[in-house]
């Protein structure tokens, strides 16, 4: 457990008087990542609102090196970076220990960005992989994603007089990372901060490749007003859409809320409080398509059902 | 110094033993494989420090030497084909980020339909991303110009990209005279970064969102690197020669000097086009040949001087510009002598998918040069050699 007070004495890596929107999510994961390392980081940034938004040259608000290529590279740009840090390592020209942390959004990771992820995954490469999960292609405009939930209204799957937004559910990511079997996998909120900074602290600790897979309301693109994204973020892990949970060394469990949740200490809400904060999905409250709202509970009851299984409840 | 027999890809991987670079980051496309194979031997025996990362795409290949060299290691790969196509974007990444990246270029057609020999369509189709080119003719030229990329693109500032023929080079086994160890690494130096990631007491941002107000002076500077670039290639060669005895240049003249007609090839139809000007001097026809070797940064002013004193050119592109006015090293030859010669310039569209190309082939455009320079007429100024 991590205390505010300590927090609020840790040296800020990503300065203010950046140009992300009020209520962005991603700078709040940003911070909280990157607090949970006193170790020097070095992180690489796929193309996307935080890369675009945080370096307007001649500015930038990174305080710590940082690397920008392209879209679909944030993974094999790290590695190219973490196997320089090796080398010279071995050859005594650094002697210091470095982190090394990717940022992407699920455009970048679970679209355009999962070969080089699997890749650096597999070849062992000692970093920190996060993506930001908005659900959509948000830098350019809110296009549907493979990340994107079913039922959602985006501008490559705009809600319709006959189609009810994206049809499909989203790829299971987190399930697809764990599958590579790397040491140390997770889900996180920004809501709930001391779970996230928690997983962030264990997985720069541990060598090898890290993923986490942290949810990123996008006020824009979710249509909420600005100063419900950290509700949100909560919500849905409260709905069990969004579970905390971390794989390490391929042991499953359940974190914070999800387990109380598990262990009924906690009530689980219907997707319902979470679908209904958010404009996104505002057409599935019409007459027409409120079918699809309890095709979407079912679901997340049913990976809820599996996840707890894999957790030993 | 030591006469070893090897084929163009070990070559390359022997030069880069020799080198012992930071980091080298492959994947395997034929014709380029043997040298990533060999490499990997290399490593595997402890005979360099480099970490080899076998990564799982070319676009990763490149991506992480972008990440290497903005870290500050000395960075190299190899490629081919699709392989380079696959890189395109990352190519100007690695250009205008101003790393000094080298790579060597297998060159092979490109797809559709899929072919694995030899044509030049894939470098020419990079020749605009800011990579430093430079053709070799054959196993010799092509260890020579890897050791030499490696000192040019750290002076430059810019990536290098050393091409040789996929196959009739890279799997061609031949005389290579290798320098002693020593003196390559006595000639590359250390290599020292200006700011290096991984420095991170002094945090810097690479690779930042650059809009209309600065992004077209972060071009001119990368304009004006390439242009001083043609300064470094010739120094750098004229160095390699004190070490090597060989000497190196943009390009290299064969019988030009009292030669009325001129064939212009790059790579290893270089070779067959002076075999095919001798043959054609001994009937009394007045040919040269002129084999370019760098054609990133374009070698205007030498092009101009080598070429001032024939009548009729013909420029061997192993490559097509589909819908343009011939090939590419034909329009740039053909914008060279604009206003500075009265010869007569055509060209040959030839090699394609590894179509072979002989001493009777080049012979013919020289026939063809000769009619041209007698008669003052041209049939047609773009054509296909070798073609049924």
């Amino acid at each position: 457990m991590v205390s505010l007070k300590e927090l609020s004495k840790k040296e800020e890596k990503l300065a203010s008087g950046h140009r992300l929107c009020a209520g962005c999510a991603e700078p709040i994961i940003v911070r909280q990542i990157l607090s949970a390392t006193d170790e020097p980081v070095i992180a690489s940034n796929a193309t996307g609102c935080l890369e675009v938004a945080t370096t307007i040259y001649p500015y930038t608000s990174w305080k710590i090196p940082w690397i920008h290529s392209a879209f679909e590279n944030a993974a094999s740009t790290i590695a190219g970076v973490e196997a320089c840090y090796q080398v010279l390592k071995r050859k005594g020209k650094i002697n210091r220990e470095i982190k090394f942390v990717a940022f992407a959004g699920d455009g970048g990771t679970y679209d355009i960005g999962i070969q080089a992820l699997s890749g650096a995954a597999e070849r062992g490469h000692d970093f920190l992989y996060v993506c930001f999960n908005n659900e959509a292609y948000m830098n350019t405009g809110i296009q549907r994603s493979s990340a994107t939930p079913m039922g959602a209204s985006t501008t490559t799957s705009p809600a319709g007089s006959v189609i009810p937004g994206k049809k499909e559910f989203p790829k299971d990511l987190t399930e697809i990372m764990a599958a590579h079997k790397i040491p140390y996998v997770a889900q996180g909120s920004p809501g709930f901060y001391n779970d996230l900074i928690a997983k962030a602290g264990k997985a720069f600790s541990i060598k090898g490749p890290k993923f986490m897979n942290v949810i990123a309301p996008c006020p824009r693109g979710w249509r909420h007003p600005t100063d419900k994204t950290i509700e949100i973020s909560k919500k849905a892990v409260e709905t069990c859409f969004w579970p905390l949970y971390e794989v390490e060394n391929n042991e499953y469990r359940l974190t914070g809320i999800s387990k109380l949740i598990a262990e009924g200490k906690k009530e689980k809400l219907p997707i319902v409080e979470y679908l209904k904060m958010q404009g996104r999905f505002k057409h599935l409250f019409t007459e027409k398509y409120k079918h699809i709202i309890p095709e979407i509970q079912s679901r997340i009851d049913s990976d809820w059902g599996i996840l707890k299984k894999k957790c030993g409840y | 110094m030591k006469i070893l027999g090897m084929n163009g890809d070990n070559a390359v991987a022997y030069a880069m033993k020799q080198i012992n670079p930071d980091v080298v980051a492959g994947y395997p496309i034929t014709p380029q494989t043997i040298a990533i194979e060999k490499f990997s031997e290399y490593v595997a025996d402890g005979e360099v420090d480099t970490e080899f990362v076998a990564v799982e795409s070319e676009h990763s290949a490149m991506s992480a030497c972008i990440g290497a060299s903005a870290s500050g290691g000395r960075v190299m790969t190899s490629t081919a084909s699709a392989g380079l196509a696959f890189m395109w974007e990352m190519l100007y990444v690695a250009a205008s980020t101003r790393l000094p990246i080298v790579m060597n270029v297998m060159n092979r057609a490109l797809s559709a339909p899929i072919n694995i020999h030899c044509d030049h369509s894939d470098s020419m189709g990079a020749r605009d991303s800011g990579w430093i080119q430079i053709y070799g003719e054959n196993v010799q030229e092509g260890y020579d110009n890897i050791i030499q990329a490696v000192k040019i693109a750290e002076s430059a500032g810019l990536p290098v990209m050393p091409c040789f023929d996929g196959f009739i080079v890279s799997h061609a086994v031949e005389r290579v005279e290798a320098l002693d160890d020593e003196k390559v690494k006595n000639f590359i130096g250390i290599y020292k970064s200006e700011h290096p990631l991984l420095d991170v007491e002094n945090p810097v941002t690479y690779g930042p969102f650059d809009m209309y107000d600065y992004y077209m002076e972060h071009k001119k500077q990368e304009h004006e690197a390439m242009k001083a670039a043609l300064k470094i290639v010739k120094d750098v060669g004229k160095e390699y020669e004190k070490i090597s005895g060989r000497s190196y240049d943009t390009l290299s003249e064969h019988r030009l000097d009292d030669a009325e007609l001129a064939v212009i090839a790059l790579g290893s139809t270089a070779g067959t086009a002076r075999e095919a000007v001798d043959e054609m001097r001994k009937k009394g026809i007045n040919a040269g040949s002129l084999k370019l070797r760098l054609f990133r940064p374009f070698p205007y002013e030498d092009i101009r001087n080598a070429l001032k004193n024939v009548k009729a050119i013909a420029v061997m592109d192993r490559c097509d510009s589909f819908g343009a006015f011939g090939g590419p090293m034909f329009s740039e030859i053909r914008s060279a002598l604009y206003k500075t010669s009265d010869a007569e310039v055509v060209n040959y569209i030839y090699g394609l998918g590894g179509r072979d190309v002989t001493t009777n082939h080049i012979k013919k455009v020289i026939s063809d040069l000769n009619n041209i320079s007698t008669t003052g007429k041209v049939k047609e100024y773009v054509q296909y050699l070798g073609v049924r």
